[in-house]
């Protein structure tokens, strides 16, 4: 079971915010929702292997790329080439 | 047809399309002058893309997806952008932060979803193809309720670049069509290797339908006739092996014990990815403008409660819960082993049959607004997710009706056969037309 202040606070990490008047009904599917996710707890098995898989990395060599004017034409907010963003610290 | 540029006008009574290109270039090829829809998650150069999101509202791609570059390639004409349930999470379209899409078939139900506009605007006659994607059964629940064809390819062979992500383990774009030929011309278009994509392989699809299915062996999965699938629906996917009977294939009764937890551990995966991969709109990049002059976290969350609709953030909430620590072991880890007992059932059975045949989905197209809990909406999805858990390829194709509405029949196969699965899916085409 997940409490409204369990739920606030998962929101908060995600950062997608959420209302007072959503918190109750957010809590309500929250809980159905892990309650049928519960099943998983009776899944016997060995963990997931990866085959036929591996890592795949091109050289790390300069390429061409998108002019600087076209990537930062979908940018709200820029400054002399740089795109804008809210402090971190 | 030598290149040009066609007007592209339709009558978009249902809603599935978000842009239009009014005029729309082309090349000369194979598909020229061809009005294809593109599902509005898909990279489009100099046209607005959005995943029927706010968040995503005037964000204008500078670059194409590469099934976007291919299809130009062929000559295809990029008729517009299709409505969608946004980013990607629903079964019927009524997520897109834009109004839903109404099915052609009756106006009164969903088209399903996600990829709804792209099913609308092939039923409704508005285009002959169109792309979409599946990451849980999102090109074929659309055909289903919509009553046309829709391919979901194999995990690996159609290039994912330029995809917006949503779930990246789980979801493959795929051709939609009126018929299962042209879904076969489409796959043949867009298939193939891509060195942008480090999930694909070199697996390009030459392939011309044929219908002879003789000596063909069809699983039947005993789970996809049991509780929650609707009686007529059954009735009707069930006649419809029978004719592929009729033509030469042998019914054989399977069991897949691991559907038991194949949708549990579809949601704990999907939900699990998004919560990492929308953690990327942050309005700073692209999207609505974040207020530079709050602190991060207060931006962030300002921009995203306001741009993203309430199932977005559902799910991103429930991945991020499913990984956080101490819920890691009971939820995600326990998802990998479920998925992995799926991938090994459908490797047993198919060590015995060559495609595995059931209903698309448990019902007909539901009314607009019938199911407003989320919960009840994700168990729709129980007959499609254990396709994209294993990877496999899956078509649905319209095998009749019940109560007036179209029922599709699911074809799977084995990894990279999709070739198997639209030869049976023609098969069955041409024997009832």
């Amino acid at each position: 079971m997940v409490t409204e202040k369990d739920v606030h606070h998962i929101a908060e990490l995600a950062d997608v915010g959420i209302s007072p008047g959503e918190l109750g009904p957010f809590t309500h599917q929250f809980n159905a929702i892990l309650e049928y996710f519960d099943i998983l707890d009776r899944v016997q098995g060995d963990a997931a292997v990866p085959r036929d898989l591996c890592n795949i990395m091109r050289g790390d060599e300069v390429e061409p790329s998108l002019p600087q004017d076209e990537v930062l034409r979908n940018a709200a907010a820029q400054e002399e080439g740089f795109i804008r963003a809210p402090r971190v610290m | 047809m030598s290149s040009g540029t066609i007007s592209f006008e339709p009558d978009d009574r249902y809603h599935a399309f978000l842009t239009v290109c009014g005029h729309a270039p082309h090349r000369s090829g194979k598909l020229s002058g061809i009005a294809v829809a593109v599902k509005d998650n898909i990279s489009t150069r100099g046209i607005e893309t959005t995943c029927a999101s706010k968040i995503l509202m005037g964000y204008v791609p500078p670059y194409d997806a590469r099934v976007v570059e291919l299809l130009k390639n062929s000559g295809a004409a990029i008729a517009g952008k299709t409505n969608m349930d946004e980013f990607g999470m629903g079964t019927t379209t009524e997520n897109s932060a834009f109004g839903p899409t109404l099915n052609p078939c009756d106006t009164g139900c969903v088209p399903g979803g996600s990829s709804g506009g792209s099913a609308a605007a092939i039923a409704g006659g508005m285009v002959q193809m169109a792309l979409g994607t599946d990451t849980g059964g999102s090109i074929r629940c659309p055909a289903a309720f919509c009553g046309i064809v829709g391919l979901k390819p194999s995990y690996g062979r159609v290039s994912r670049y330029g995809l917006i992500a949503y779930a990246n383990s789980l979801e493959q774009i795929g051709p939609l069509g009126k018929t299962v030929s042209d879904v076969s011309t489409l796959m043949e278009v867009i298939a193939g290797y891509d060195r942008h994509d480090s999930t694909s392989h070199n697996k390009p699809y030459t392939h011309t339908p044929g219908a002879d299915i003789k000596g063909l062996k069809i699983g039947i999965p005993q789970e996809y006739f049991g509780a929650g699938v609707d009686p007529a629906v059954a009735a009707v996917v069930k006649s419809a092996i029978g004719k592929l009977e009729e033509i030469g294939a042998t019914a054989v009764p399977c069991s897949i014990p691991s559907m038991e937890y194949a949708l549990a551990a579809y949601y704990v995966i999907c939900t699990c990815e998004a919560s990492s991969n929308l953690a990327r709109f942050d309005g700073v990049r692209y999207g609505p403008a974040a207020d530079t002059k709050k602190s991060w976290h207060d931006a962030y969350k300002e921009v995203r409660a306001a741009g993203f609709g309430t199932e977005v953030r559902r799910r991103i909430m429930l991945g991020t819960f499913a990984l956080s620590s101490g819920y890691y072991g009971k939820y995600y880890a326990k998802a990998q082993v479920a998925r992995e007992n799926v991938r090994k059932d459908f490797a047993r059975i198919f060590s015995e049959v060559d495609v595995i045949a059931g209903p698309t989905m448990p019902t007909v197209a539901f009314r607009l607004g019938e199911k407003s809990d989320p919960l009840s909406m994700y168990l729709a999805d129980i007959l499609t997710v254990p396709a994209n858990l294993a990877g496999i390829p899956s078509i649905s194709v319209p095998c009749g009706r019940a109560g007036g509405m179209p029922v599709g029949l699911q074809i799977m196969g084995r990894q990279f056969e999709d070739e198997r699965v639209i030869d049976v899916a023609y098969a069955y085409e041409q024997a009832v037309t």
